[in-house]
């Protein structure tokens, strides 16, 4: 067996020194009518090249998103990753590293998680961020969770227009921690509608930008309305790429700013791993779950760095700890922090505004074929469409052309029949003017 | 004229010109080792006898303050969010956590006394 | 017997002018390397746009975040990287963590384009190959554990600890049962009380006996009518397989409750042991501990959740389902008869298929004989360091029963002013990384030592000379030894206190 080093030589060896006939009874303590119930039904081992054989075939029966025109997005993006992001991040000794609980020797991991926490907060516009949470939806749970402590109230209100996954996992975390929540009509509200969803029991509001439906939104004026009803604005983020282009939360006043940062570094995965951003107010750091990386001194006065106010985690304060979260998303995090180091503000500007760009040009596009209409009148790079008939249904026509044309809303909104025709469509730097233009026309031809 | 009050779990409340100073003992935050953190109740709110008041946090360890009796907060000593080493280098005089009105003075009559606590400790120790 | 120069400081170092030390260099931050006005990334020609879509809700303050070449960021993240002690490095013994060898067949299969460039939300047609994949990992792994089903898409294992608790107050919910009270072995990972109170619970701690392992009769003497469950971790964190194991679920369930088994020890008993014959109705699996998913430096991990029948009905979104015509289906929501009793979600899309994907090619290459050599190799190796260091160290409890990890307290630095983790600093200056210190919590001065099937009997046996010149260094008094260690290590001690006195946790 490849990866087992141990020679029969060696395992006798080993059984002598112990004083024992064979590895069998080091066992004895599994009752024996356990042990004869334990044998495997599965399969023998496989050579390496007999395992890549059946994952290759494997692989071969899902359609990559790069073999098609592609214009899917509601929460996870295709963006291009420079090949040195791979590389780096296959170093065997990130790669093969624990949580850096020993600091001596873990210093890379170490100042690369200070200087992702420093690039979080920055794109956010935040005072500080962690060092990454699982993903963008349990991000925004924990931040809800995190307002419950700060405020010391129990109800938190959802926006209608938040990712309809986030929304659950946000709802269901909330309720098993015997906590309140609201989840506001799918809709634009305006200010005074606003102030009415608030009570004396609403520790914070968690709003999407740019939302589910691709609208870019200011947030400011309700973070103003929160913050009289001492409750706090979280907005959430699942485009990060964004950031580079749109007002950020921290311009808007938002206390807790959690995000997605797959779009940044990481491949699509089929939905993981990813890495959730969670940035907010120094005021609250004692609030923060997860861990924090900070900057300190060794005994020969050398900046150095390491895992800090552990007090707050689990493995210290145990039933009393901000969150149960230990592992987090450490390489996904090397991944984004790579790829943000080599963007730069320049990079990530640029990048962004290709977004909108490319985006722009695919209304324009669509918005011409007369019997679809456009539904926002903002967006990043992604936005949804009204159709004539049952949006999935064209998805599924469209196939056959090698697009996989954008999301049927009704596949995350399956209950509301005003869904049915929505598409929501999203447009990157991988998306050629030839993708925008075969789409469009073979959408027109459809319809 | 200054009294000492000590509980069991190592907190003490410092009668000092008819004000109630409450903190943690000498030896409490000699076994907590460096304090790094000392988390502290709003002004105002009351406390029953047992409840936790306030947390002490250590680089590994996060320990709960009870109070050692009914008690209401009056105000707290900020200092320690600056400079929480207060407790380490003075636990029983300026690294006092609050200050406390006691409506039921008899309860201090189930605490310590100084010498009382000293000999606990030892025992403890 | 190791022995070493007795002056370990022996005046042949000086300060170099680079202040870098042969392969070791002093990497400054990205901060001061980039520069604003650079990027790494290079652009086809900008598109134009108008601000039509964006009038008045563009980005005011700069991002202020600096830009790096190509050859600046590879450099600055390998020297980085040199710094860090890794799995391919050396030998990586920290207990209950399970640190073996990553085969980088894995990592080459993860990034075949059929599955890292795959979206979640592709037209199901398109992701059969996927959800094959997702399929397969629930047979092996209910094979493996013999339990009935499995909920997928669990991040990490405590995260796979809250689903499963989750699962279990939904499935108390729809009896209509309020119990609140959730029994967890003081031995336990602080993650297992921390879901607890998350999910609801109040927890009431069941203390070890002098074996180290929980006794029938402490559980019985906590279960009442409000006891909605247990968490036991098997074997449990001194390393030792629970004794009495299957009468305790058996009392759980006899009082109503459920049995929550925390998997991170899952590797001592690969073919030895179905937790489903023990009981248990719920145990998450570190696919980045027994199935050797990268630990990445603290993540990603992945904590799928094998359930019983019982509780299967309660199993997350979502769920995938074969057809009879051999492909797959989805379920995402709760609105069909698969999935009418799920809870909901606990996270966006279906889970971490890059780890699934790494899982099932590590478990193919094992097969049936490989995966049970895995536990009898990570078994024989901690007996191994057992036999050779008992006798120095002493076993904090009366039972030589261990299974995958060694548990040593800190009764040899006894009155040496030196304590555990001085003694672990040490073994850094020695090359290695240190074992778990100080955890589990019902021994003083922990050393919690789990060596792995990977290790070679050479390096189990330069490990033990090491740690047992180490306890002759102690006892003899070198304290300078311990006191400043590491000295060769990129840092010497680091100050932990500063640091959380002064927070300092972004560049200004």
């Amino acid at each position: 067996m490849r990866y087992l080093p141990h020679t029969e030589k060696d395992r006798e060896k080993i059984c002598a020194d112990i004083g024992i006939n064979n590895a069998q009874d080091l066992f004895h303590v599994i009752p024996e009518h356990i042990r004869k119930k334990a044998v495997l039904n599965l399969p023998p081992a496989k050579s390496e090249l007999a395992v890549e054989r059946y994952m290759q075939n494997i692989a071969k029966k899902n359609i990559a998103a790069d073999d098609v025109s592609f214009f899917l997005g509601a929460g996870a993006y295709k963006h291009h990753i420079p090949a040195s992001v791979d590389m780096i991040i296959q170093r065997s000794e990130f790669l093969t590293a624990y949580t850096p609980y020993q600091p001596e020797i873990a210093q890379g991991t170490l100042q690369y998680l200070f200087e992702f926490q420093t690039q979080c907060s920055r794109l956010m516009g935040m005072e500080m961020a962690n060092a990454s949470m699982y993903d963008g939806s349990t991000a925004s749970a924990e931040a809800v969770l995190a307002a419950f402590r700060i405020t010391r109230k129990n109800k938190a209100i959802i926006s209608g227009n938040i990712h309809p996954q986030y929304r659950d996992v946000i709802t269901n975390l909330c309720t098993v921690s015997g906590y309140k929540t609201q989840t506001l009509p799918p809709r634009f509200m305006n200010d005074e509608e606003l102030l009415e969803v608030f009570d004396d029991d609403t520790a914070a509001i968690i709003v999407q930008n740019p939302d589910f439906f691709g609208h870019v939104n200011d947030f400011s004026t309700l973070a103003k309305i929160a913050h009289e009803k001492n409750a706090l604005l979280i907005v959430c983020t699942t485009e990060c790429v964004s950031l580079g282009l749109i007002k950020t939360p921290g311009e808007m006043g938002a206390d807790i700013a959690v995000a997605e940062g797959q779009s940044i570094g990481n491949s699509l995965n089929f939905g993981g791993p990813y890495l959730g951003l969670y940035t907010t107010k120094k005021k609250y750091m004692r609030q923060t779950p997860g861990r924090l990386c900070g900057k300190t001194v060794d005994s020969d006065g050398k900046t150095s760095y390491v895992l800090t106010l552990t007090a707050r985690e689990q493995h210290i304060r145990r039933e009393k700890a901000t969150s149960n979260i230990c592992t987090n998303s450490g390489l996904c995090t090397l991944a984004f922090s790579a790829h943000m180091s080599l963007l730069g503000q320049k990079g990530l500007h640029t990048l962004a505004r290709i977004n909108h760009a490319k985006a722009q040009k695919m209304y324009k596009s669509l918005s011409q074929i007369p019997k679809v209409t456009i539904y926002n009148s903002t967006f990043f790079n992604e936005f949804t469409i009204q159709l004539p008939a049952n949006a999935a249904d064209i998805v599924d026509r469209l196939l056959e052309d090698n697009i996989i044309a954008g999301l049927p809303v009704s596949r995350l909104i399956p209950d509301n029949p005003e869904c049915n025709n929505l598409l929501l469509v999203c447009a990157t730097e991988m998306t050629t003017d030839n993708d925008i233009a075969f789409f469009a026309n073979k959408l027109q031809n459809i319809l | 004229m200054t009294e000492y009050y000590f509980s069991e779990e190592h907190e003490y409340i410092r009668k000092e010109n008819e004000v109630f100073y409450m903190g943690i003992s000498n030896f409490a935050q000699e076994q907590l080792g460096d304090i790094v953190f000392v988390e502290l109740p709003d002004v105002g709110s009351t406390f029953k006898k047992g409840e936790t008041i306030a947390t002490v946090e250590s680089v590994k360890a996060a320990s709960d303050v009870y109070a050692p009796c009914d008690c209401t907060v009056v105000s707290i000593n900020t200092t320690l969010e600056e400079k929480p080493e207060t407790v380490n280098e003075n636990a029983e005089t300026n690294g006092w956590f609050m200050c406390l009105t006691i409506n039921d003075e008899t309860q201090l009559k189930e605490l310590m006394s100084q010498d009382t606590y000293t000999n606990f400790i030892q025992n403890v120790s | 017997m190791l022995t070493s120069s007795s002056n370990i400081n022996d005046g042949k170092a000086y300060k170099t002018f680079s202040g870098d030390k042969g392969l070791q260099h002093e990497e400054e931050l990205i901060f001061s390397i980039g520069d604003i006005n650079k990027t790494g990334v290079d652009f086809e020609q900008e598109d134009t746009y108008d601000d039509t879509f964006l009038q008045g809700l563009e980005r005011q303050q700069p991002i202020n975040l600096p830009g790096l070449s190509e050859p600046e960021a590879v450099r600055h993240y390998v020297r980085l990287s040199l710094n860090n002690y890794a799995i391919d490095t050396g030998i990586f013994p920290l207990g209950s963590c399970t640190m073996k060898h990553n085969p980088r067949l894995n990592e080459k299969i993860a990034r075949l384009k059929g599955f890292s460039d795959i979206h979640p939300l592709q037209p199901i047609s398109t992701v059969q190959g996927a959800l094959q994949i997702m399929h397969e990992l629930t047979e092996w792994l209910c094979e493996i554990t013999g339990m009935h089903s499995i909920a997928l898409s669990p991040k990490a294992g405590a995260h796979g600890e809250l689903c499963g608790i989750m699962a279990i107050k939904e499935a108390l919910r729809v009896r209509g049962d309020k119990r609140n009270i959730m029994l967890v072995a003081e031995s336990a990972h602080g993650t297992n009380p921390s879901t607890a109170v998350l999910s609801g619970f109040t927890v009431h701690s069941i203390k070890a006996n002098a074996k180290g392992t929980v006794s029938l009769a402490s559980v019985k003497e906590a279960i009442n009518d409000d006891v909605a469950g247990i968490m036991l971790t098997n074997p449990n964190t001194c390393g030792l397989f629970e004794p009495e194991i299957i009468a305790i679920a058996e009392a759980i369930h006899d009082c109503g409750g459920y049995f929550y088994c925390d998997g991170a020890n899952l590797n001592a008993i690969l073919g030895k042991a179905k937790i489903a014959d023990l009981g248990v109705d719920a145990m998450h699996i570190n696919l980045h501990k027994t199935f050797s998913t990268p630990h990445g430096g603290g993540g990603p991990g992945a904590g799928p959740v094998v359930l019983s029948e019982r509780l299967a009905p309660y199993a997350p979104l979502p769920r995938i389902v074969k057809n009879d015509d051999n492909t797959y289906t989805l379920h995402e929501h709760a609105d069909n008869s698969h999935t009418q009793q799920a809870f909901g979600r606990i996270t966006a899309f279906h889970g971490q298929m890059g780890m699934f994907v790494r899982t099932l090619s590590y478990m193919l290459s094992h097969g049936c004989d490989g995966l049970r050599q895995i536990s009898e190799d990570a078994v024989l190796n901690a007996n191994y360091l057992r036999v050779h260091l008992e006798k120095t160290f002493g076993l904090p409890f009366d039972n030589k029963n261990i299974m995958h990890e060694l548990l040593l307290d800190d009764r040899c630095l006894e009155n040496t002013g030196i304590t555990t983790l001085d003694f672990a600093k040490s073994l850094i200056d020695e090359g290695f990384h240190p074992m778990t210190v100080y955890f589990p919590l019902v021994v003083n001065g922990a050393m919690l030592i789990e060596p792995t099937e990977s290790e070679t009997r050479q390096s189990l046996d330069k490990f033990i000379q090491v740690m047992l010149a180490l306890v002759d260094s102690a006892q003899k008094g070198e304290v300078d030894r311990f006191l400043n260690a590491p000295l060769y290590a990129p840092r010497k001690r680091i100050d932990e206190t500063t640091a959380a006195r002064k927070p300092i946790l972004t560049h200004e």
